[in-house]
């Protein structure tokens, strides 16, 4: 006996695009005919790579293409993708709300899926009733939820409002109540989609608790998906990464997230492409690349880390290197600027390559001291001095930077998300 | 190396995959929705259950006054409130379980793309359910049958009366079956679902609720005779007013129909609930 709790192998899953009918009746009784044989659906071998910004060549897609992974008891497994990159697609598999068309899942014990809180819940009933109802459409029996009654209401926190009908609840408090239920659930796996996101902040932290203790102390397996890799990072002892329907990457937390951070966001326009740039053009910026502490290409960056921003040129026609002035701004999303790097008053004088024709300004940014949030990026470069009339070569959104939200203060605490700079510095009285 | 799976989740399964065993795991959850239909249907009314009798009432005066009076049509020597009220509360049960369980996939896409449990508790929940409502319904019944006994109307009941929990399952298993099987063809098309709405009343009147079996004669006979449920309510009207057909042969009939559409109806269900959530 291993420890193995769920394998999955080879799973695949293909879905229709376009309408769903029945094409042509002999397409039809071919696929029927394949399955009264118990064979592979003969139109299902067309299918494609799961790639949204590619038109459709056939009429299948392949959301999800073999599948392999191995989760064992007492791990938390995080599940990280962008959109459409098949997470749900996998959490709906190993849940049982759709059948796999190639493949298996195996598992050890029950299943319990958590991807929305208060599945069933009925506006008209009482938050009693509500609790017994949804804890068995869960899969719990009456004894079990009776047992627990007390505890869940306890940290749902409604205690004063338990045979109130859950209609006059706030939105807040019935998801407080979903989960409360969902968290004295006892599965051996326990699948929890992005249901954190909602609720307040101090129940946030008492749901990922929650979460931790699940599987840290009863030794239960969880798995988990989420946009947030901060929460990611928290919760989840190791993590795969699902890129148009395949498995991209598999490992630990932190290499998975950088992993996916990395390859995120590909599809905009090249820097070198861009048209939308002013000055004289003697000097042109061809590509923009922040790389993070460890000297990995990232696209997002955590507050309070350091950031090191390259910008790539190449030369057009000889000037006068000494007298180039480079700035870097950031900008929010309303286009206000939030911090600028003027070289001039840096001091810096910059080495342009005139024989090799290209290289590199690079930027360090020892802490990025900014709260949460989108950041955009300007360049302006000017010889002799900062006048439009001046300039070599200045681009508008040269690129997006996401700062991740981070333990900032280095106590334990996450900080709020705005758009503005924090900067050290210590209170006393 | 060989090890024990609890659970395998494979593209293609058994034809027929009943798994009673998870069925009765929850049982808990189906008593719990058949609590949820009864508690909510009327929340925040103020006659409350009492609803669940005017209906039948009013369908019954409803039905003396056209087809009795206006229409008059025989009621076989029996008084009309007690003949017509006895076809109505078994009709009910029929087209109750039929119309319920007939958007299982439909009204409860939401839920059942959110969470498993085997999907057939949806649609038993609501034959219990109906057969709460029936209960009240039959109690409304019984204090009527019982005034009229008293008044000294002389209604003969049979020994039958044994084999009325059976004719109940009869027509829990031919809604539910006729259910299961349009539920899941509605997830494709859309348009039976209309059809089910008409196609209900249209059989109310091809089974004798307003009209004695014995007014009917020749080919409509036939015709109707082919219809499972006459045989089902002309057994129900003999057992309790001593008046109708209580035909072996046509039960027998019934009682194979039903165990058919009861089979072809879970194993249609079978099929859908897979992957109905991709197509609906």
């Amino acid at each position: 006996m291993s420890d193995i709790v769920l394998n999955v192998e080879n799973l695949s899953k293909q879905y229709r695009i376009g309408e769903i009918g029945t094409g042509t009746l002999s397409n039809d009784m071919k696929r029927w005919w394949a399955q009264v044989r118990g064979k592979e659906d003969p139109f299902s071998l067309v299918g494609q790579v799961n790639d949204r910004t590619k038109k459709a060549e056939s009429d299948f897609v392949w959301a999800l293409r073999d599948i392999n992974f191995q989760v064992k008891q007492g791990e938390v497994l995080g599940i990280i993708g962008k959109n459409g990159a098949g997470k749900s697609t996998l959490l709906k598999l190993i849940s049982r709300i759709t059948a796999p068309t190639v493949g298996a899942i195996k598992a050890k014990g029950r299943i319990a899926s958590l991807l929305e809180v208060g599945t069933g819940m009925h506006p008209e009933m009482t938050a009693r009733e509500n609790i017994y109802l949804n804890g068995a459409i869960m899969g719990m029996n009456k004894r079990e939820i009776s047992r627990k009654f007390d505890e869940i209401v306890d940290f749902a926190g409604c205690a004063l409002y338990v045979d109130t009908p859950v209609k006059r609840y706030s939105s807040g408090m019935r998801v407080r109540l979903g989960f409360a239920v969902a968290a004295f659930l006892e599965p051996e796996i326990l699948i929890v989609d992005e249901v954190l996101a909602v609720g307040d902040a101090e129940f946030q932290k008492k749901a990922i608790g929650k979460m931790k203790d699940v599987s840290s102390g009863d030794g239960r397996t969880v798995l988990f998906v989420s946009h947030n890799m901060v929460s990611v990072r928290n919760l989840c002892t190791s993590a795969i990464v699902l890129d148009q329907g395949q498995v991209a990457f598999a490992g630990n937390t932190e290499d998975s997230i950088s992993y996916y951070l990395q390859s995120e966001d590909k599809s905009n326009i090249k820097l070198i492409d861009r048209t939308d740039r002013q000055g004289n053009g003697q000097l042109l910026f061809t590509k923009i690349e922040f790389l993070n502490s460890n000297r990995e290409i990232v696209k997002e960056v955590f507050a309070g880390e350091s950031i090191q921003i390259d910008l790539h040129y190449k030369v057009q026609k000889k000037f006068d290197a000494s007298k180039m002035i480079f700035v870097l701004q950031f900008l929010d999303n309303q286009e206000q600027l939030m911090a600028a790097f003027p070289s001039d008053e840096h001091g810096t004088i910059f080495n342009i390559d005139f024989e090799k024709g290209e290289g590199i300004i690079s930027l360090t940014i020892p802490s990025m001291l900014f709260r949460p949030n989108d950041y955009f990026i300007r360049i302006l470069s000017f010889l002799g001095n900062t006048q439009g009339a001046n300039q070599i070569d200045s681009i508008n959104n040269v690129e997006k930077i996401k700062v991740l939200n981070n333990d900032f203060f280095a106590d334990g605490r996450l900080i709020r998300n705005g758009n503005y700079t924090l900067l050290p510095g210590s209170y006393s009285s | 190396m060989k090890e024990e799976w609890d659970l395998v989740i494979k593209p293609q399964q058994k034809l027929l995959n009943l798994n009673l065993k998870e069925i009765w795991q929850y049982r808990d959850l189906l008593t719990l929705f058949v609590k949820r239909d009864i508690v909510t249907v009327y929340k925040q009314t103020v006659l409350g259950p009492i609803w669940f009798f005017v209906q039948p009432i009013m369908t019954m005066l409803v039905y003396v006054v056209v087809f009795g009076n206006v229409a008059g049509i025989s009621t076989d020597g029996i008084p009309k409130p007690l003949f017509y009220l006895s076809g109505i509360i078994i009709w009910n049960y029929f087209s109750e379980c039929f119309m319920q369980t007939s958007s299982t996939f439909s009204t409860n896409q939401d839920m059942f793309g959110k969470v498993y449990f085997p999907r057939l508790i949806m649609p038993l929940s609501k034959v219990v359910s109906g057969l709460v409502k029936f209960s009240i319904q039959f109690l409304l019944f019984l204090v009527v049958y019982i005034y009229f006994i008293i008044n000294g109307v002389v209604v003969s009941a049979s020994f039958s009366l044994l084999l009325v929990p059976f004719f109940m399952l009869l027509m829990a298993g031919l809604g539910l079956g006729f259910g299961l099987i349009f539920t899941s063809m509605t997830t494709k098309y859309r348009d039976l679902q209309f059809l089910i709405q008409f196609g209900v009343q249209l059989l109310m009147y091809a089974t004798p609720i307003i009209y004695p079996m014995s007014l009917i004669e020749g080919n409509l006979k036939t015709i109707i005779s082919l219809n499972p449920l006459a045989h089902i309510v002309e057994a129900f009207k003999y057992s309790f007013l001593g008046q109708g057909e209580l035909s072996l042969y046509g039960l027998g009939y019934a009682t194979v129909f039903t165990i058919i559409i009861l089979i072809a109806g879970v194993l249609i269900f079978n099929k859908t609930e897979r992957s109905f959530v991709d197509t609906v």
